[in-house]
């Protein structure tokens, strides 16, 4: 089993005056930029410390929000990349369908794969809804947008004879030609997070590791098992560093620390999910059967 | 409820009345609320109205990205349903179209009546001429929709989910047609002066969507245009004044020519 250390790179500064949204719409004057380079020092030296140790390192991104001040995951990755010298480097990921530029996350994804000789594993995104605002892209066709940049940036980084073609339905380059190309052949390990069997079986036919977050113990198995299945049917070899699963723990001396350090981190679960509701279900982002239910239940429009 | 087919796309109409025809293209939402407007319509012309592909009942065929295409088809449905020459109604979104479909061809339409229309740009880049529905509060929202939210907003807590899938599907295609750039076309206003036929812009004086003064700067760049307030109404005037609406819309349609 691989073990992975995650940090939003919070700033938490911020928190005790937040009120309605954590996120979106919160401004930056809340954001003090001298802590706030005191916390990303602490939060890379964590992970100096990580790579000592011999913990894999994972980093996300969100965006206008003091719950995470990682708003681009390859920035502290790149850091990481010439910093580190043992550890996997997981970035968890990138919002593909909200990027409006798939090849400069070919190139990113390439040029950390390089310098940290081939330590990358990168991740896909699909985002959270409340990230729709932030991105300004249309909530209607996020995931074809997520498939179309999935498969470009795939070629992109497989693709070392000059330059190719893709005039396809979101993306248009006439002249795709990534440099560097990646060092780990033929491309570094691809992650996706994934909340259920659907989403696995799209994993799991194109071989991509799945990452699942908090789903517990009645959730996941299903998950899981769709995913091996799938697995299975495509002939894609099953390795258990293909299932991931992200769990809220506490550590402590006794089971009293143990629980109050649980609880504490279960405070940031339930409080970093508290955005203003016209941000939470963007139009199209679920089936009209999941808004419709929504919208019965909220009455809102 | 029927159905017409309209080049390889399925079109949910409804088609009510006798008279002229009037061709009814409706806004993003509320379309459940226009029972009452197109009762009064019906008494003085066969009033069509289609749901937009992707809105409630109709298809969303794969090809149809852009609020052109939806022009195209609605100039394409004139001809193939034979209905001659139509007088235009287009409500916010629904007028967004009209205003494509008249810069593209008027030959089949004989005036166009707008309401509280979308669709193009005046102000500046940091100016919002057109409230960001997607990053209102409920409640601001509803203010800034209807004159009198209280009387007029629908309770969707009692909404069948037959019917609230409708709703889900309208809000759905409205963001697919409209998202970015945000519910208008950067190049339609140098086109306006090819919107040759008598038009009327109605406007809700309580409009918090898009303000009165958007909709008499529309007025002014339509080369036949008189401009119209409805008294006590928001952004769907059809919806809390359907009489004043109606009537606003035939004494237009006798009107002499400008």
């Amino acid at each position: 089993m691989k073990v992975w250390h995650f940090s939003e790179m919070a700033y938490h500064p911020a928190w005790p005056q937040l009120r309605d949204s954590y996120r979106v719409i919160v401004p930056s004057r809340l954001y003090d930029p001298k802590i706030g380079a005191d916390l990303y020092h602490r939060y890379l030296d964590e992970w100096a410390l990580c790579d000592e140790l011999g913990i894999n390192i994972m980093t996300n991104e969100h965006h206008a929000t003091a719950t995470c001040a990682d708003s681009v995951c390859t920035i502290p990755m790149a850091i990481l990349a010439r910093e580190t010298k043992k550890v996997r480097l997981l970035a968890l990921g990138m919002p593909i369908g909200n990027r409006n530029d798939p090849i400069r996350v070919a190139e990113e994804y390439s040029t950390l794969d390089v310098i940290s000789r081939g330590r990358i594993e990168m991740g896909f995104v699909k985002g959270v809804p409340f990230e729709i605002a932030p991105a300004n892209t249309n909530p209607v066709d996020l995931m074809e947008r997520f498939w179309e940049a999935h498969d470009l940036i795939l070629k992109a980084m497989t693709s070392h004879d000059g330059p190719f073609n893709w005039e396809g339905t979101h993306f248009h380059y006439r002249s795709v030609n990534v440099w560097p190309r990646p060092y780990q052949q033929p491309h570094p390990p691809v992650w996706m997070p994934v909340g259920s069997p659907g989403s696995a079986m799209e994993a799991a036919e194109r071989g991509m590791t799945i990452g699942v977050l908090n789903t517990g113990w009645v959730r996941t198995p299903p998950i899981f098992e769709a995913y091996r299945n799938k697995a299975a049917e495509v002939g894609r070899p099953m390795t258990p560093q293909r299932l991931a699963y992200m769990a809220l723990i506490g550590v402590g001396d006794s089971r009293a620390e143990g629980e109050r350090r649980a609880d504490q981190i279960l405070g940031y679960s339930r409080t970093s999910g508290i955005v203003a509701p016209q941000f939470m279900n963007p139009p199209g982002y679920a089936s009209p059967a999941l808004s419709a239910q929504a919208l019965k239940t909220s009455g809102a429009v | 409820m029927e159905r017409i087919q309209v080049g390889g796309v399925s079109l949910e109409v409804t088609s009510v009345g006798e008279g002229p025809p009037l061709l009814f293209l409706h806004g993003g939402d509320y379309f459940a609320q226009h029972r009452d407007f197109f009762e009064t319509l019906a008494r003085q012309w066969r009033v069509f109205v289609p749901r937009h592909p992707g809105f409630g009942r109709s298809e969303q065929p794969d090809g149809f990205r852009t609020v052109h295409d939806l022009a195209y088809l609605y100039l394409d449905l004139i001809d193939r349903q034979e209905l001659g020459k139509v007088t235009l109604v287009g409500s916010s979104f629904g007028g967004w179209i009209a205003l494509e479909m008249c810069v593209r061809c008027v030959e089949k339409i004989d005036r166009l009546a707008l309401i509280d229309a979308v669709g193009v740009k005046f102000g500046g880049r940091e100016d919002r001429d057109i409230a960001d529905i997607y990053a209102l509060s409920h409640d601001e929202l509803l203010a800034r929709t209807f004159s009198d939210p209280a009387g007029a907003a629908p309770d969707y807590s009692r909404l069948t989910d037959e019917e609230a899938v409708l709703v889900a599907r309208d809000r759905q295609a409205t963001a697919h047609y409209g998202w970015r750039p945000y519910m208008h076309n950067p190049g339609l206003r140098q086109w306006l002066h090819r919107v040759r036929v008598p038009a009327l812009v109605l406007w809700g004086d309580g409009d918090g969507i898009v303000s009165a003064d958007y909709g008499q700067k529309l007025c002014r760049s339509l080369p036949k245009a008189r401009f119209e307030l409805i008294r006590k109404a928001g952004h769907y005037p059809q919806i809390e004044r359907p009489a004043e609406v109606a009537d606003a819309i035939d004494r237009f349609a006798r009107a002499e020519v400008l």
